[in-house]
């Protein structure tokens, strides 16, 4: 594969095995990432999808058993996390227990042997910048959690390096604070426009904070992509389930053009976007729940002339469907309603309310109806 | 309910003159004769014996004329630190392999390292003197030291491993992250976080070996050490002067003991 040439962090082919009673096990399999300069770029997966040993692999902690890990162009599989120029902050801190705040943060300059005049200069200067100026003296453990990862965050970032990676730094907060912080970190990325490679499991986290994300599952990268990409348009059932709520419906394909899916006996319209299916082929729809709209429908009423008109303009666009509020739950400001439908259960959010037992129509635009490609079922194995 | 809970006593309404009675017996069996060795010691009489007929420090001061004892007392303090170096260095080395590396057989290294703590004295005595007169080497304070580097080698390396495992490895990480080389991760973060544990475990290995006994008998050449010294005059010449000597001595490996826990607590407090 070619290194592209804007890339700053490339890996090629990334393989790690661990040993475990079991056996040999692949953390991480085949992986292949190219991050720019300058990208808030995220590592996203559940517990033991390979996101962190694929973090430990770029900072030099673990050595890849096959596969290239690039720095800036240059090949860096060997070398050793001191000799690369990348910090991390690491999900528990790592603090230096008996150094205070302010040895702490000047310890990357120290090793570099800096004068110490600047060294001082400098440490003030991240004090100030992390707001934490005054705790220069005092022991980590005399620290919040919140001042602790500032702490951190100032010792990663005053080597100045290349890379930041982050593993999970909001994941020891408490919720209140957690937000604040996350505000805090995209703009501490724009400012210093520093190439940031953040690891986490929080799918809401990913998307609020990444220009891209790499969604990892047992090991392999399932998609990479914009915030919005993977969500409107997931590579895999897997996304399309780990990211966001979403409704699927299954079918066959009747028809490709316009994308037409038997779903039970109803034909569905589809948007091919993402993957185009096969005539007769099985296919995942997903429908988003914000995407279906709902009506209280008004058996009673006929439709007057241009009303039908206007209705049958809208079906070459719009997907309907009747059903019945059987559930609702208050997300604030929001309601998520579940609906019996012919096709199953569905979920909608809305605003405003629905009555209980009430009959109703859901439309969604064809639009917003994805088709999810199917699993690739040979994978080579590493 | 109320009136069961009410009939259950405090544990402090048990018979406490019960419970003190009892420690000053378990205590006075092990402390009296010690006690009884010090107050010799100070006794204006020249058999080793009470009762006590006056204060005097005569023994002390002809203990500290005397150029035999004198002699002892260098030759063990010289042995006692020869191995207690020797068994800290070699503990350390072994705490840090098997903590922070993986290797075939480490377990076995692990309890192989622990074992010789376990062996009576007269046994690594008899070994190792067998095992020297094999190699043709002529006894000596240096075969002495190896002896007591064979007891001195579990306390350290037990004390430091144990600490060493508490480690977090994120702590070393972060310092090679950071631009650490290897022996820089060690100085700057390793070696204060187990520091404490080396300290106490050279004063325990120095303890231990300062008043040795049994293993010494079979691996000293002509030169003795002070606890072989006293121990050769109480058959011959029984003082008061040993009195004043073993008062010292246990002044001396108590106030060491004491130094080396409270050093671990403090470093343990810390960390």
């Amino acid at each position: 594969m070619m290194d592209s040439p804007d890339s700053l962090v490339y890996l090629d082919g990334v393989s790690k095995l661990y040993a475990t009673p079991q056996g040999l096990l692949p953390a991480v399999r085949q992986v292949t990432l190219d991050v720019r300069a300058g990208e808030f770029y995220s590592l996203l997966g559940s517990s033991g999808s390979g996101k962190t040993t694929t973090l430990r692999l770029i900072g030099g902690f673990e050595i890849p058993d096959s596969g290239r890990v690039m720095l800036g162009g240059e090949d860096v599989t060997q070398l050793p996390p001191h000799r690369r120029n990348l910090h991390t902050v690491f999900q528990n801190y790592a603090l230096f227990p008996h150094l205070n705040v302010a040895q702490n943060i000047a310890y990357p300059l120290k090793i570099a042997q800096l004068p110490s005049a600047e060294i001082k200069l400098r440490v003030e200067a991240a004090l100030e910048m992390f707001r934490i100026t005054g705790l220069g003296e005092r022991r980590p453990a005399q620290l919040s959690g919140g001042q602790q990862q500032r702490v951190a965050l100032a010792r990663a970032l005053i080597g100045r390096p290349k890379v930041l990676l982050l593993d999970e730094p909001l994941s020891a907060l408490d919720a209140k604070i957690r937000e604040e912080v996350r505000q805090e970190l995209r703009e501490l990325q724009r400012q210093t426009n520093l190439t940031f490679i953040y690891v986490t499991h929080d799918q809401e986290e990913a998307l609020a904070l990444s220009d891209r994300v790499a969604v990892m599952q047992q090991g392999r990268v399932e998609q990479v992509g914009s915030p919005r990409e993977i969500y409107d348009c997931p590579a895999s059932l897997f996304v399309a389930q780990f990211i966001g709520k979403a409704n699927f419906l299954t079918g066959r394909v009747l028809q490709t053009d316009p994308l037409t899916v038997m779903v039970q006996n109803l034909p569905i319209r589809a948007s091919a976007m993402g993957y185009q299916p096969q005539l007769d082929e099985t296919v995942t729809l997903m429908i988003r729940p914000e995407q279906l709209q709902i009506a209280e429908s008004q058996p009673d009423a006929a439709p007057t002339a241009v009303q039908a008109a206007t209705q049958a303009a809208a079906q070459l666009s719009v997907n309907q469907l009747s059903g019945r509020v059987i559930g609702d739950t208050y997300v604030g400001q929001l309601l998520q309603v579940q609906i019996e439908t012919a096709l199953g259960r569905l979920t909608a959010t809305v605003l405003g309310k629905a009555s209980l037992s009430s009959e109703v129509n859901l439309t969604w635009l064809v639009s917003a109806c994805t088709v999810i490609p199917p699993a690739l079922a040979t994978m080579p194995s590493p | 309910m109320i009136a069961m809970i009410t009939e259950i006593k405090p544990r402090q309404a048990a018979k406490p003159w019960l419970l003190i009675s009892w420690s000053l017996l378990v205590f006075g069996f092990l402390y009296l004769p010690i006690l009884v060795l010090v107050a010799i010691s100070f006794n204006d009489s020249p058999i080793l014996s009470l009762p006590f007929r006056g204060v005097t420090l005569d023994w002390y001061l002809q203990a500290w004329q005397d150029k035999t004892l004198q002699r002892a007392l260098w030759n063990s303090l010289s042995v006692a630190a020869s191995a207690t170096l020797l068994a800290t260095a070699l503990g350390l080395l072994a705490a840090f392999a098997c903590c922070r590396y993986r290797f075939w057989g480490k377990n076995s290294l692990r309890i192989a390292l622990n074992l010789p703590i376990l062996l009576p004295g007269i046994v690594t005595g008899i070994a190792m003197l067998a095992y020297f007169s094999d190699l043709n080497w002529d006894l000596s304070l240096q075969t002495v030291v190896l002896g007591h580097v064979v007891f001195g080698l579990p306390v350290a390396f037990g004390t430091i491993y144990s600490r060493l495992r508490q480690f977090p490895d994120s702590l070393a990480e972060a310092a090679a992250d950071l631009g650490a080389a290897p022996i820089q991760v060690f100085a700057d973060v390793i070696w204060p976080y187990i520091r404490s544990a080396v300290i106490s475990a050279a004063l325990l290995a120095f303890t231990l070996s300062f008043d040795e006994v049994v293993v010494t008998i079979f691996l000293t050449g002509r030169d003795n050490t002070l606890p072989m010294e006293i121990w050769g005059r109480l058959r011959t010449r029984i003082t008061p002067e040993i009195a004043a000597v073993a008062t010292l001595v246990l002044l001396a490996s108590g106030v060491i003991v004491l130094a080396s826990q409270w050093i671990a607590n403090r470093g343990e407090a810390e960390g």
